[in-house]
């Protein structure tokens, strides 16, 4: 994921160029919002009051937030390291499975916070295992991780499915699910949290899976830019040959990363498992693997600016819902296709203003990297 | 054994029907990665091609306006890949997730906007799909032991893109091995800079060969939703571009293998099918879905390099930069 | 103006050929005649700008400006399309070749004659029946490319010219992969080309070559073209002169070295590079604390190879490396950082430094497990910062500012990076490549004194370089490196044109 070293200023670099190409994202959304008939702004205001409007909205972004943000750290963790995982909903799907069996273990018997602690390891346990495999086979025999990953995905939902409708499904129940978690393996809300600011939170699943993806946004930034594994990690990702020569070992540091960005998806789980459903049923995942994807490259892999992509696509899933209820000629999967033309633009097609940019802000670099080269 | 015969024929049957989408979404995939491009877009131009054609299909009622404006969306959508990967040198698994998010969300918005059913399109009147053939003297053979079924149950009876599909393996491998194309597609896959140096724009090659990408998913999607099915259901494709990647990856790239592949595949979702809730004595029931995950761990086990060796195209994935 | 006669018109013409890659200048104000019928040499180090300028002609780079004549008429060659249909060829360093296909394949790649292969096959092998008989050129056309040895696979790459009718056939480094008998081979097809009325512009570094098959020899060097002679009129040592240059004499001050203990000793090390060629063949040195040992030789005789299979990044095929008396040859570079050995490798961009990072962070480009850069896992930031500070006024890294991307840093300023690096460890070993590619004079003079100053501390330090004038100045012994094996040890104050012939493999011919 390396940029061409441009000349731009950082925060051209930085701010500009992406907040350029997401809002050219948008701009396109508008467009076929336009094309159907409808008036584009009236949506975003629809859409923001939905997601913005009061207590319950808010916090129900949140929550979409939390999956996002879980997610969005998965990819972006990789991304250093230079590997696309796109095997995110198998690690989550996964995930559920070990929060579920700790959840199903300890419900009865201790409060949520101990619950809570187990089902958190047990759950990043058992991404990171789903993402063994792919990795362990790119590091060693070089198949390329993002169909291994991709293939894991599907095996992952068979997987699901066996186990649910065979395995863990109790007896006499007829749906594929787990039987409801009791009190101590469920995720409180997080209504106090609302109440500081006056709002209510209503009847949003928001709930304490916010903090702990907090915290890991906190210990994402630290594992990347702090520790030297981190260091190592984004060694091999820019520069694959400096890493050789700081001898950095290969195969240890993908199989690692790729464990971790693994985990990090399977934590994503605890949302919707333990923290609203109580209860682990199939397609709980709902591409949240891969807004991930579109939450990093508009986050450019950095947490603060996952958090920030992650509450914007929290709005639009919120919000969609709304927007399709005040708009009916609308549908809420918009939110699915400005996902897509978010990934497009601040993605695959994130280098195409540079020219431009470079053209607009070519004479104010200049002098820095001419007294830089002056000053040899 | 008769009944057991027939049992054969009509899961043969269901092989056939589906496998179809899948063949013609592994050679578009084909042409897209021998090129040098990774197209992990399939799934999302099968099912934007499939709601294309049933969209035209019901307006104008005719079945051959749908699969034009199929081939027209897979190629539309071959050369936003094409812009992405190409000319702008972007990363071809991106712009290819992208395609998928983008062809899943508008094909539902559009669909909910034009007919009102919630991303369904209408249902089809048969006149407005490609129905079913029956090849001469079907009936006359038909009570012919172990021929009769298999000729009027299996060969005759299918729609014409059932046919096309067929036909359209020997027809890329003779694009592929006996054409100047072809030649030329083969090698800027594997050496881009062969192409360049012999007087060949490396970049019409590659935007030609996304073309025919196109053209081919086009095909796929008009099957599913014209002929297979009666309307566009919402995320009608359902993973089959995947499925189709994961069998071009195993059948290493080659026309005659993906046909192969891609019955294999479709006979274990056929078998998965058809063996949903049956109890084998001593065994219990049947994971079907191991049966359906099949393909998939198959594939992972043959790019592990335990099963012979999937090496793709060399360039794959690579953006082509002469310049330094 | 006369119009020319056929037979003195060149066949090509270059006239003020000028190129530039971002900030490296690799072609400047070129002119170069080259007569038709005529095997015509292009010699100079690597780097010296051949490649680009025979890219230009083929097509595959634009000139910034000049002017391209072929046969006394200008013509403008957008792409290889126009340089194949002005009837140029070009055998490239690295093949142009699709290796999973047939020769015949191969060579009808872009003259198909038509849309379908079936008719092209069938020209394309009778064809190639004729060039072969007449050029002696012999190839399976139905062998896969993957399938042949490299001496073969250049054939198919001169048959594919010949195919497309080129009367000039350009041939860039052509014999750095093939064994002795392969590259006489390719020199009789030659002759046979020219005999045959083709011109042939070989471009080469090695002056044997152009000794025994030119007519006329033009010389490179740092982007500009410095000399043409006729090959008969001139000898090798003038060329190696031409080539390496009379630089501005770096005097590096420093007294007689006081060499210690053995530190660093090769012992019969073999180098194999990923397709198998050897690049070091059964070399033994040794390297004293106290002394700098230098490495001498035209570029890509493995040298590289040498370097890096001493600093665990490659691995050697055989032969073992003693650091401090205990084999090192199967450790990795960051268990041999921890035993002392420093490395200051040849290419900083790709491996030296992570341009992207910010000038503190590679500071600590492979030290950072360096307990004094960690709190447990975690980085000691403040520690790192203060050290790379430190450096900075120590080396005068300009500018001072070690949160700035790297990127942004000069050449010289960026070598000092890395030096400073190197060198603050205290290593018992140094390994140095190029330290002053690309680095402009002030820090080069700067870099000399520091090693020297290293070497003074009782260090033992390898140096790579191209440049003559560097090993000359800094060296206390010197050893020359042709074709993988050190072919001497010049007495310390040898001449430099008694170095050049060695490192022409002049001193190796005369010991056979």
């Amino acid at each position: 994921m390396s940029a061409p070293l441009g000349t731009l200023p950082r925060w051209v670099n930085y701010g500009l160029l992406p907040l350029l190409n997401v809002a050219v994202a948008f701009a396109v959304s508008g467009l076929v919002v336009l094309f159907i008939g409808e008036n584009p702004i009236d949506a975003v205001q629809y859409l923001v009051v939905g997601a913005l409007g009061d207590g319950e909205g808010i916090a129900f972004t949140l929550y979409y937030a939390t999956n996002f943000i879980f997610t969005g750290l998965a990819v972006a963790v990789a991304f250093h390291g230079g590997l696309f995982n796109i095997g995110g909903e198998g690690q989550i799907y996964l995930g559920g499975l070990g929060a579920a069996f700790a959840a199903l273990a300890l419900d009865r018997y201790m409060p949520w916070y101990v619950t809570a602690v187990v089902a958190t390891a047990a759950a990043f346990a058992f991404g990171a295992l789903w993402a063994l495999i792919p990795a362990w086979l790119q590091a060693k025999r070089g198949s390329h991780i993002v169909i291994t990953t991709i293939m894991f995905n599907f095996i992952a939902a068979s997987l699901m499915v066996y186990l649910l409708v065979h395995v863990i499904k109790p007896p006499g129940n007829m749906s594929p699910q787990t039987r409801l978690f009791e009190e101590g393996g469920q995720l409180p809300k997080l209504g106090w949290l609302m109440q500081w600011f006056g709002l209510d939170i209503g009847a949003a699943p928001f709930n304490v899976s916010f903090l702990i993806a907090l915290v890991a946004v906190v210990a994402v930034w630290l594992l990347i830019w702090r520790t030297r594994f981190g260091y190592e990690i984004r060694t091999m990702g820019t520069n694959a040959t400096a890493a050789v020569y700081a001898g950095i070992p290969y195969v240890k540091t993908v199989v690692v990363t790729m464990l971790i960005s693994g985990g990090l998806a399977g934590m994503m789980a605890l949302n919707p498992v333990m923290g609203d459903a109580g209860k682990l049923q199939i397609d709980f995942p709902a591409g949240a693997g891969f807004v991930g994807i579109a939450v990093a490259l508009m986050g450019r892999s950095h947490p603060v600016g996952i958090v920030i992509a992650s509450i914007l696509f929290g709005v639009l899933y919120q919000g969609g819902a709304a927007l399709a209820f005040d708009m009916p000629n609308i549908s809420r999967e918009v939110i699915i296709l400005i996902q897509g033309l978010v990934i497009l633009f601040a993605g695959a097609l994130e280098h195409m203003f540079r020219p431009a940019l470079i053209a607009i802000f070519a004479a104010k670099p200049k002098s820095r990297t001419a007294s830089a080269a002056g000053a040899a | 054994m008769e009944s057991l015969f027939a049992d054969l024929i009509q899961i043969f049957a269901a092989t056939v029907r589906l496998s179809v989408p899948l063949i013609f979404t592994a050679l578009a995939g084909l042409y897209a990665e021998r090129s040098g491009i990774f197209d992990i877009g399939l799934e999302g131009k099968m099912l934007f091609s499939a709601f294309s054609a049933a969209s035209v299909a019901t307006v104008t009622g005719s079945p051959w306006l749908g699969l034009f404006a199929a081939i027209l969306t897979g190629v539309l959508l071959s050369l936003v890949h094409g812009f992405a990967s190409i000319t702008q040198r972007g990363n071809q698994i991106i712009s290819g997730v992208a395609i998928n998010f983008i062809a899943s969300g508008l094909t539902i918005l559009l669909g909910n906007a034009w007919f009102g059913q919630g991303g369904r399109t209408p249902q089809l009147a048969n006149s407005a799909r490609f129905t079913e053939i029956t090849l001469p003297f079907a009936a006359e053979i038909a009570p012919i032991p172990f021929l009769g079924p298999l000729y009027s149950g299996l060969i005759s009876g299918q729609n014409i893109l059932v046919y096309l599909a067929f036909l359209a393996v020997p027809f890329t491998w003779w694009v592929l091995y006996r054409t100047r194309f072809g030649l030329r597609v083969r090698a800027v896959g594997e050496n881009p800079g062969a192409v360049d140096t012999a007087g060949i724009s490396v970049t019409w090659l590659r935007y030609r060969a996304l073309i025919c990408c196109g053209i081919l998913a086009g095909f796929a999607g008009t099957y599913l939703s014209v002929a297979q099915s009666a309307s566009f259901i919402r995320e009608m494709s359902a993973g089959k571009g995947y499925i189709a990647l994961a069998a071009l990856v195993f059948a290493k790239w080659k026309p005659l293998n993906v046909l192969l592949t891609c019955l294999l595949f479709g006979f274990l979702d056929a078998a998965s099918i058809r063996l949903q809730g049956t109890i084998i004595p001593g065994m219990g029931e049947v994971p079907v879905q191991l049966i359906q995950a099949l393909p998939y761990i198959l594939t992972v086990v043959l790019l592990a390099g335990f099963i012979g060796k999937a090496i793709p195209p060399k360039a794959g994935g690579v953006p082509y930069v002469k310049e330094r | 103006m006369n119009a020319p006669t056929a037979a003195s018109t060149p066949a090509i013409e270059l006239v003020g050929i000028d190129k530039r890659f971002g900030p490296v200048h690799a072609n400047k104000n070129i002119n170069l005649s080259v007569a038709k019928g005529s095997i015509h040499g292009i010699i100079g180090e690597n780097g010296a700008g051949k490649s680009t300028l025979m890219s230009i002609l083929y097509g595959f780079y634009h000139a910034d400006s000049g002017q391209i004549l072929v046969d006394g008429k200008e013509i403008r060659i957008t792409d290889s399309q126009t340089a194949i249909q002005a009837g140029i060829g070009m055998v490239h360093q690295h093949f142009m070749l699709v290796e999973n296909f047939s020769v015949l394949e191969n060579v009808m790649l872009g003259v198909e004659g038509g849309p379908l292969l079936k008719r092209g096959v069938a020209a394309v092998r009778a064809e190639l029946g004729r060039i072969e008989r007449e050029y002696g050129l012999e190839v399976d056309p139905d062998a896969l490319i993957e399938d042949l040895p490299v001496g073969k696979q250049q054939r198919v790459e001169i048959l594919k010219a010949l195919y497309r009718g080129a009367e000039v056939l350009i041939l860039d480094e052509p014999t750095g992969v093939l064994t002795p008998a392969e590259a006489d081979h390719l020199f009789r097809m030659l002759a046979q080309l020219k005999a045959q009325g083709k011109t042939v512009i070989l471009i080469t570094h090695k002056l044997r070559e152009i000794m025994a098959i030119t007519d006329t020899v033009s010389v490179m060097r740092r982007g500009e073209m410095v000399a043409t002679r006729k090959t008969s009129e001139t000898t090798m040592a003038e060329l190696a002169e031409l080539m390496v240059g009379r630089r501005v004499l770096l005097r590096v001050e420093k007294d007689e070295a006081k060499p210690g203990p053995v530190i660093l000793s090769v012992e019969n090390l073999t180098v194999k590079d990923a397709r198998g060629v050897t690049m070091v063949d059964n070399v033994s040195f040794q390297v004293r604390a106290g002394e700098i040992v230098g490495i001498a030789g035209v570029a890509g005789n493995g040298q590289s190879e040498l370097l890096e299979a001493i600093a665990g990044i490659r691995k050697p095929a055989s032969g073992r490396i003693l650091l401090n008396g205990e084999p090192v040859e199967r450790l990795d570079p960051a268990k041999l950082r921890k035993k002392g050995l420093a490395h200051v490798p040849e290419d900083r961009h790709h491996m030296g430094l992570v341009l992207a990072f910010e000038e503190y962070e590679n500071a600590i480009l492979g030290y950072q497990d360096d307990p004094k850069y960690l709190k447990g896992p975690f980085l000691d930031i403040d520690a790192i910062r203060k050290d790379a500070v430190a450096r900075i006024e120590d080396y005068d890294i300009r500018p001072a500012d070690p949160r700035l991307k790297t990127a942004n840093f000069s050449g010289g300023n960026q070598q000092k990076i890395v030096l400073a690096r190197e060198i603050e460890r205290d290593p018992a070993c140094l390994l140095v490549g190029q330290p002053t590619r690309g680095v402009d004079i002030g820090a080069i003079e700067f870099i000399h004194k520091r090693l020297v100053a290293l070497r003074d501390q009782g260090k033992a330090i390898l140096l790579v370089s191209v440049e003559l004038d560097e090993i000359r100045s800094l060296s206390d012994r010197i050893l020359v490196m042709f074709a993988g094996t050190i072919v001497g040890e010049p007495a310390p104050h040898a001449g430099e044109q008694e170095i050049g012939l060695m490192m022409a493999g002049i001193g190796r011919e005369a010991a056979e």
